[in-house]
């Protein structure tokens, strides 16, 4: 095979244990590839003290002579594989076989639990590499993902930032923190994963839900962070990243640690704090804006060939400040609120965070072990559990003021087991099964109604991928997945809501307690879901490569989409779930044409996604109480198309400059009433022009323009409503989108050696440098506030 | 090869087994969960206008006892109001899902520089004046003051706000135009004056 030319390193170990007479005996062995026991060519044997040395021929075979009776240390090398030193008890002649793993990339990346299938030629992949996630070290996964073309994000404010790939957010995407499903109430519009970005080196976004390990129900796609590798070796190294932003008057500050040995022990602590004031658009101060974030990681774990362990323990704790002129008390604030040129609520900077805000502490432990089969392929089992309590503070009276009015806890286990045979180069094969369980605990304390009931969930999955390579041109991999979801909630409803929603039509045998005026109900849901995928590339030739692939999803409908029931402040309106809803099922064709030369790379990514029972949340009209009327949202169900293009470039200008664009254009419509989606991401379209001046300190420039077109395309649920203190019916415009808008951003930075091992790195940024008064369609306190105004932010990174 | 790998499936399977049971053994806490009692919630509005001169006292009052349920509050006035008359009026916010009903009227009270009442009346069937003031000496509008004219048909909607901007321009006399904050309640009662 190819791959078996390889050079060699050689080092090596001897010492007699005790004295030898006879120095005559003869070793002979072979020297075999763990994965699929043929016989590696080119090793080095090699017994230091006796100067004595001895390479492997074709048939992985060697002979060293002249040997004395005892115990003997081997040092059996090869480049690129893991050196392996050998204690041999020599009485006579003998002959042994050793083991040695060539394949020094799988080696690198055994921490990881996902690595394996991202790999895969035949998904539409993009990774963010440490740079990148290092000049968000301030910001958050939302903002950092927004680099990639297709990416949006749907935003509640500038601190809670939810990614959207393809159009799709919550719950139809999957967040894996290093190995594990992240189980943070994801469901939620206004619920930011929880998720420190620093604790990242790598993250890998996946479109389309063709990565059935991670699971079946990411019809959106799937976003994997990693954490960095350990390198093999002795050493202690770190990094610490310290920013400090102008507006938000804010600083972070981040520091890794790491310590590894030769022998494969490593531990790592990752730490990172946060703290922001509130925010300003160019013209006023975003009162009540504030973000305040302790971060800590803890990693360690024996990385050896055969087999290792991982254990992972991260906690993040979130306070954000939720913009106080959001918070409203009826349709007739709402009114004041759209129509108020600027916000209502302005106060003067503070740090301060006050109601309304959220308070959300996340916990996840890890732990993982694998060992490796000779000539077979790789067995891993994981164990993870989390924990996530989420507190929502809303503004109360009286006693109730510092009391939060929604507080979950959810708590989730997991536990899965996966096996790679990856005996022969040209297939690989992995089979593995998930099992999970999850309760959610809704605190009635608040004295607030609550709006996700308790309940207990099961998952159980077993999935099965195959890849192929057919010859040096064409990959092909195929996918199956399997998972059964079952949901046992116990909800009260109030007597005249179970009656308008029609459910005492259906639902009355769910009814295990009547509580006066209300119901308490025990809904019991189960759901099927078959996933599969499919996929092939091409390289037509040294330039130029395509892929195709499908996949078939199904997701369950979430929590909040089946339950939820009660009156949202910060939106002023009432959301209802309904117990009809039944899982979505979407089919998705995608396709990339690839094109990279010396001075060119050009990506076109294409996709179309059809959804049937697409599940979504919109007005449906109002409702009276006696604070006023409300917005009623309603999730509800329909069948919808999804197709869109994202495009990335990047030309060299020179040895000095590189321009890049990358683009993204969808759109979604609703195929059963025939008009467009709701929520559907702006096409926009970035370049940027760089200078880069590497024997200058590495010194790089780079401005940017950033261009979001206006939404032209939503679907129209605006209505009319009776003002009673103006005696007035006032239009209320909650669909038309705003205008579009053009933001300029600067980058520089450079890297200074301060010693062999020691580099600081500079960076200076401006992002909306002229100050523009901008609104983004997806941010949802749109109608109340602009955006943000220019801001500097100074980095300094230090590498140790 | 092939015991090996059937080894490995006997460790997931067992695994699986365990990993089952204990999750059974941590799911099975059959307790129901406890009811809310809400707190803070807002079922009624009653206004109690007494005429000077003697009279029966004449009762606006609105009654949403489903919070936000989706029942329309029940809105009622007990009778018709005279012409070119003063009447005293009194508010009262009340739980009425609670026995006995909890009187919010005095957290309103309590924090009174965060809360006011405002008056908006259609087609002058009425004038109002506070008759109450917070500790900074702007109005709460708990005490009022209603006057009558000349007989009409309109409507009277009294709303109450929390942490309106009671310094801001018309906001002390009873104009609601600018007085931002949240709507806590809003109730609006048909009124014939004759």
């Amino acid at each position: 095979m190819i791959k078996r030319i390889f050079f060699s390193v050689l080092f090596c170990v001897l010492s007699f244990t005790h004295f030898a007479q006879e120095c005559n005996s003869i070793l002979k062995g072979i020297v075999i590839d763990y994965h699929d026991g043929t016989p590696i060519y080119d090793a080095t044997i090699y017994i230091k003290n006796l100067q004595k040395y001895a390479t492997t021929n074709f048939e992985g075979k060697f002979k060293i002579e002249g040997l004395c009776i005892g115990e003997i240390h081997l040092t059996i090398s090869h480049i690129s594989c893991e050196t392996k030193d050998v204690k041999i008890k020599l009485e006579k002649d003998t002959f042994s076989e050793f083991f040695l793993e060539h394949h020094i990339e799988s080696l690198k990346e055994v921490s990881i639990v996902a690595a394996a299938n991202i790999k895969s030629k035949t998904i539409q992949s993009t990774v963010l590499n440490e740079e990148t996630i290092a000049a968000f070290s301030n910001q958050n996964l939302g903002e950092a993902l927004k680099e990639i073309a297709g990416i949006s994000s749907i935003n509640t404010g500038n601190a809670i930032v939810k990614p959207v790939i393809n159009g799709m957010h919550s719950s139809r995407i999957i967040v894996m923190a290093n190995g594990v499903r992240l189980q943070d109430q994801e469901w939620g519009i206004e619920h930011a994963p929880n998720l420190d970005i620093n604790t990242s080196e790598k993250i890998t976004v996946i479109k389309g839900a063709n990565s059935l390990e991670f699971g079946g129900d990411a019809i959106g796609g799937v976003i994997v962070t990693e954490p960095s590798n350990i390198r093999l070796k002795d050493s202690l190294y770190g990094k610490s990243i310290v920013s400090s932003q102008s507006n938000g008057r804010g600083y972070s500050f981040h520091s890794s640690l790491s310590k590894s040995t030769k022998k494969g022990w490593y531990v790592n602590a990752k730490t990172t704090l946060k703290k922001m004031g509130d925010f300003e658009s160019p013209t006023y101060v975003l009162s009540n804006t504030g973000i305040q974030s302790t971060a800590y990681a803890l990693q360690t774990g024996i990385k050896k060939f055969e087999s290792g362990f991982n254990a992972y323990y991260t906690f993040i704790n979130t306070e954000i400040g939720i913009l106080r002129a959001s918070h409203l008390g009826n349709i007739e604030d709402l009114v004041n609120a759209i129509n108020a040129p600027a916000p209502l609520i302005a106060t003067d900077f503070s740090y301060d965070i006050d109601s309304p805000k959220q308070a959300v502490t996340h916990q996840l432990v890890k732990v993982d072990y694998y060992k490796r089969f000779k000539k077979l392929g790789k067995l891993k089992v994981q164990y993870d559990f989390q924990n996530n309590h989420r507190f929502e503070y809303d503004i109360r009276v009286g006693n109730d003021r510092n009391k939060a009015s929604l507080d979950l806890d959810l708590s989730s286990h997991a536990l899965s087991s996966s096996f790679e045979i990856d005996a022969k180069t040209d297939q690989k094969y992995k089979v593995g099964f998930m099992a999970a369980y999850q309760n959610n605990f809704a605190n009635p304390n608040t004295g607030i109604k609550r709006l996700i009931p308790d309940y207990d969930k099961y998952d159980v999955g077993f999935f099965t991928i195959g890849n192929f390579i057919f010859n040096d041109q064409t990959t092909i991999d195929i996918g199956l997945r399997y998972d059964f979801n079952a949901i046992n909630a116990k909800k009260f409803y109030s007597k005249s809501r179970w009656d308008e929603r029609d459910y005492d039509v259906d639902f009355n045998d769910l009814i295990i307690e009547d509580f006066n005026t209300q119901w308490l109900v025990n809904p019991k849901f189960h759901f099927h879901n078959f996933s599969a995928s499919a996929g092939i590339s091409y390289q037509l030739n040294d330039e130029n490569s395509v892929l195709f692939n499908y996949g078939l999803s199904n997701r369950a409908p979430n929590p909040s989409e089946l339950f939820s029931d009660g009156l949202h402040h910060s939106a002023a309106r009432i959301e209802l779930g309904d117990l009809r809803l039944e899982q979505e099922t979407s089919n998705r064709v995608s396709a990339n044409y690839r094109f990279k030369s010396e001075n060119t790379a050009m990506l076109v990514e294409v996709f179309f996604n059809h959804i049937r029972d697409f599940m979504y949340i919109e007005p449906t009209g109002t409702e009276q109480t006696i604070r006023g009327a409300f917005p009623v949202w309603s999730h509800k169900k329909t069948n919808a198309n999804l197709f869109g293009a994202d495009f990335s470039f990047k030309q060299h200008l020179g040895s000095q400059y590189i321009f890049k664009n990358t683009s993204s254009f969808i759109r979604g419509k609703d195929v059963k009433k025939n008009r467009d989606l709701i929520d559907i991401p702006s096409a926009k379209t970035v370049n940027s022009i760089g200078y880069y001046l590497e024997r200058w300190y590495d010194f790089s420039a780079v401005l940017a323009s950033e261009f979001v077109f206006r939404q032209n395309l939503f679907p129209d649920n605006n209505f009319e409503t009776y003002i009673p203190t103006s005696d007035t019916t006032v239009f209320v415009d909650v669909s038309s989108t705003p205008n579009r808008y053009d933001l300029l951003n600067f980058n520089a930075d450079a890297t200074f050696k301060l010693s062999e091992k020691t580099n600081l790195s500079v960076g200076l940024t401006v992002t909306n440098i002229l100050n523009t008064n901008y609104r983004e369609n997806l941010n949802r306190l749109r109608f109340f506030a602009d955006d943000l105004g220019r801001n500097y932010t100074l980095q300094l990174k230090l590498k140790y | 090869m092939n015991t090996l790998k059937n080894k490995t499936l006997k460790t997931i399977k067992n695994l699986a087994f365990v990993f089952f049971v204990a999750s059974v053994f941590t799911a099975c806490s059959d307790d129901d969960p406890g009811v809310v009692n809400q707190e803070e919630l807002i079922t009624t509005l009653t206004a109690t206008l007494t005429r000077s001169g003697g009279g029966t006292d004449i009762v606006l009052k609105s009654v949403d006892l489903d919070g936000d349920g989706p029942d329309a509050p029940v809105i009622s006035v007990s009778a018709n109001l005279i012409a070119n008359t003063t009447y005293t009026g009194e508010l009262k916010v009340e739980n009425e899902t609670e026995s006995p009903a909890e009187n919010i009227t005095l957290e309103v009270l309590e924090e009174d520089e965060e809360h006011q009442f405002f008056f908006t009346p259609t087609n002058n069937i009425a004038t109002t004046t506070y008759n109450d003031m917070d500790g900074d000496g702007n109005p709460i509008g708990v005490q009022f003051s209603l006057a009558t004219t000349t007989a009409a048909t309109g409507s009277l909607t009294i709303t109450l706000r929390h942490e309106p901007m009671k310094t801001a321009s018309g906001v002390s006399d009873g104009d609601i135009t600018n007085a931002g904050g949240e709507t806590d309640v809003q109730a609006v009662f048909p009124i014939t004056v004759e």
